[in-house]
């Protein structure tokens, strides 16, 4: 075994020396995580609109929408609405950046919406029942979720209508119960404990993960892949002529991609924590995790790796499949939460078993959440390893 | 004593007879050759001796240890040069010897004066920090030669080293080998420059389609087909009257004249030359140039073989 040592510790500097390994090892998934989760905030945790709201009305229906819709959402953390005097400065402050939406309630709204045919005019103006959201082209996504509020407002009060003139149809007198026991509804958005309930990660350690597992099979794929380099080099025929056997040949090329991996997926476990606040779980439950992802890894390139003719070979199918498990096991969405066939297509890859060990360990807190997973990966290597050995032997030959 | 007996060897690929009954024995010190042109077998024979290969049939003993049935202890004294450069460019000489030497199971302060001495040996002392990739051919050549002997092997098996290297470089490994040698190392060499057989090899082995068609030292190998030697003589004065007179020398066979010339067929040209000038001189003519051709291990694989070495 001492041999195999040799070999990896070798094949290790040749890695490390040409830098290859610590740019798809550590700094692109790193990079790109940090890049992630600095474009898109994590709306399970910290994200919050900050609204501005200018009152034209100042009637009972745009006092609920304020007090009780907006006041509901501010106390859940979703919003921090700020009151604007006129639609003037409220554009000006979404233009500046002071405000990341707007939302105005025009004069008349409160009676509009009571009277008989909403959307009429009185004598007083026009009354259309009509609220403005304002955006901004760079924060589209507040403006969103500023208008599915306000539809939302706006659908509740379209039921009260409904269930009123429903009444009124039947002939009732009791209108006014009627009107107030369909006013009388679940708040109109409901915050869970969603990473819990749905066993997710939030979103910085999510990218953290995906990336880890995605480059993982990009940082192990040269051991076996270097025994066809060590072919085209010339330097096999050297190995077998010394005093080991070919088997220590293979195993000094698994030990360094193992090396690797384990290492590589540490520092950016370290480093994801460091520097983007990721929360991994418990660190025995992780460690378990790499260690049957990298195994995992290093068993599905093997297989690919014998699979080719030539070092550049091995290289472009390794990277294809890489890429396609990886989107396949959602390492950059997650895609479990898709159509039914989508989310069966992607439990047949490491990522997604990596990937929902680590939502498992942070759900149920326990480290033993995370056996599943661990024995769903090694179940990759066992199969993978048992395919790629009955074809390497082939590979380490002249 | 023996480093090397092999016997019987056989190895097949597919329907095709790579090796078929080669066996020598090479003895301490002796550098042995197989000469053979490209595809001859020669690059197979040495993989099954280097432990590379499995035969398909015959014994191989490296230093009276069994390649069969001791495959590690045998190979431990075997030092391998391949053809193709077997080095890791992005590794320093000192790396590569490093590598290696810890693969033979060397280490700690021994290994590092082997290196130092090595690195002496092959005239990389002063580059050895630096990475392979940056070396010239000639360079790149001498360490793959000093990988092979860094572990002090009873028996350096050298495949075609000198392919495609500058004349200088090739000098300078063939220079190598003789001192190797002259320390004892038993040297198997293959080569299809007939030169090269015939200036390293004690012994040569012949080999063709993967089999040996002879065996010996270079003079009973040209005695195979007769050892005569060819004499051309630029003549001024009557070529005839001189052909008559060396015709009746004994140790002539054939002689045949033209205007000027006279060719000659003898035993051993160096010792009957003066005798064949005194003739010419008693027949009234002078000998103008002198031109021997002796019989070389080329004639003699064209004699066995029917083709040229570099056919």
């Amino acid at each position: 075994m001492r041999a195999a040592l040799r070999i990896a510790q070798k094949d290790l500097r040749q890695r490390l020396r040409d830098r290859s390994a610590i740019v798809l090892g550590i700094i692109a998934p790193l990079g790109l995580a940090l890049i992630f989760s600095l474009i898109i905030p994590d709306a399970a945790n910290d994200f919050s609109v900050e609204l501005g709201v200018v009152d034209n009305d100042g009637g009972h229906l745009a006092e609920a929408l304020r007090t009780e819709v907006l006041g509901s959402l501010e106390r859940q953390g979703l919003l921090v609405p700020t009151t604007y005097a006129t639609e003037g400065e409220l554009r000006d402050a979404v233009d500046s950046g002071a405000a990341e939406a707007g939302l105005v309630i025009p004069s008349g709204f409160s009676a509009a919406v009571s009277a008989p045919a909403p959307g009429t005019c009185d004598a007083g103006g026009c009354t259309a029942a009509t609220l403005e959201v304002i955006g901004h082209v760079d924060r589209q996504t507040s403006a969103q979720i500023t208008a599915a509020v306000a539809e939302n407002f706006a659908g509740e009060l379209t039921s009260v209508r409904v269930a009123v003139a429903a009444a009124s149809a039947e002939g009732r007198t009791d209108l006014a119960q009627v009107a107030a026991a369909a006013a009388e509804t679940r708040p109109l958005v409901g915050l869970d404990d969603m990473a819990a309930a749905s066993r997710t990660l939030d979103l910085n350690t999510f990218f953290a993960a995906g990336m880890a597992i995605f480059f993982l099979f990009f940082t192990v794929q040269f051991g076996v892949s270097s025994l066809i380099e060590e072919r085209t080099n010339g330097t096999m025929p050297r190995l077998l002529a010394a005093p080991v056997h070919w088997w220590h040949i293979v195993a000094g090329k698994g030990l360094a991609s193992f090396a690797l991996g384990v290492v590589a997926m540490t520092v950016l476990v370290v480093g994801s924590t460091l520097l983007i606040d990721a929360h991994w779980g418990d660190p025995v439950g992780v460690a378990l995790l790499i260690v049957a992802a990298v195994l995992a890894a290093i068993g599905i390139m093997a297989v690919i790796a014998t699979l080719a003719r030539t070092a550049e070979q091995a290289g472009n199918w390794q990277a294809i499949v890489a890429v396609v498990l990886g989107m396949m096991g959602g390492t950059f969405f997650p895609i479990s939460q898709g159509p039914a066939f989508l989310a069966r297509l992607s439990s047949l890859t490491p990522h997604y078993w990596f990937m929902r060990g680590l939502g498992d360990m942070q759900a149920g807190g326990a480290v033993a959440e995370v056996v599943p997973a661990v024995v769903a990966l090694l179940a990759f290597f066992v199969v993978a390893i048992t395919i790629a050995a009955t074809r390497v032997r082939a590979m380490v030959r002249p | 004593m023996e480093v090397l007996r092999c016997a019987g060897l056989r190895k097949t690929f597919d329907d095709l007879v790579a090796v078929d009954e080669v066996g020598f024995t090479i003895a301490e010190g002796e550098t042995y050759g197989l000469l053979g042109p490209n595809g001859a077998g020669k690059t197979t024979t040495i993989s099954m001796i280097a432990g590379i290969l499995e035969p398909d049939a015959g014994d191989i003993v490296v230093a009276g240890t069994s390649m069969t049935t001791r495959t590690t202890a045998a190979k431990e004294f075997i030092g391998l040069v391949p053809q193709e450069l077997a080095i890791y460019p992005d590794l320093t000489a000192k790396e590569n010897l490093r590598f290696f030497g810890r693969l033979y199971g060397m280490g700690g302060s021994t290994l590092a004066a082997r290196i130092d001495e090595v690195l002496q040996v092959i005239g990389l002392a002063d580059r050895a920090d630096d990475k392979a990739e940056e070396y010239s051919g000639g360079m790149k050549r001498r360490l793959n030669i000093g990988i092979g002997l860094l572990h002090e092997p009873k028996l350096l098996i050298l495949d075609e080293p000198t392919v495609g290297v500058d004349p200088q470089s090739r000098n300078a490994i063939l220079e190598s080998v003789g001192r190797l040698s002259a320390a004892g190392i038993g040297v198997l060499y293959t080569t299809h420059y007939m030169e090269e057989a015939e200036r390293l090899c004690d012994r040569v082995a012949i080999i063709d389609s993967g089999q040996i068609q002879a065996e010996g030292t270079r003079r009973q190998l040209v005695e195979l087909i007769g050892g005569k030697d060819r004499v051309h003589l630029g003549l001024d004065g009557d070529a005839v009257a001189a052909r008559e007179s060396i015709d009746a020398l004994p140790a002539v066979h054939e002689a045949h004249h033209g205007d000027a010339t006279v060719d000659l067929l003898v035993d051993d040209a160096r010792t009957v030359l003066p005798e064949i000038i005194s003739r010419v001189a008693a027949a009234g003519g002078g000998v103008t140039s002198v031109e021997v051709i002796e019989p070389d291990l080329e004639a003699v694989f064209l004699h066995l073989t029917g083709k040229a070495l570099r056919d």
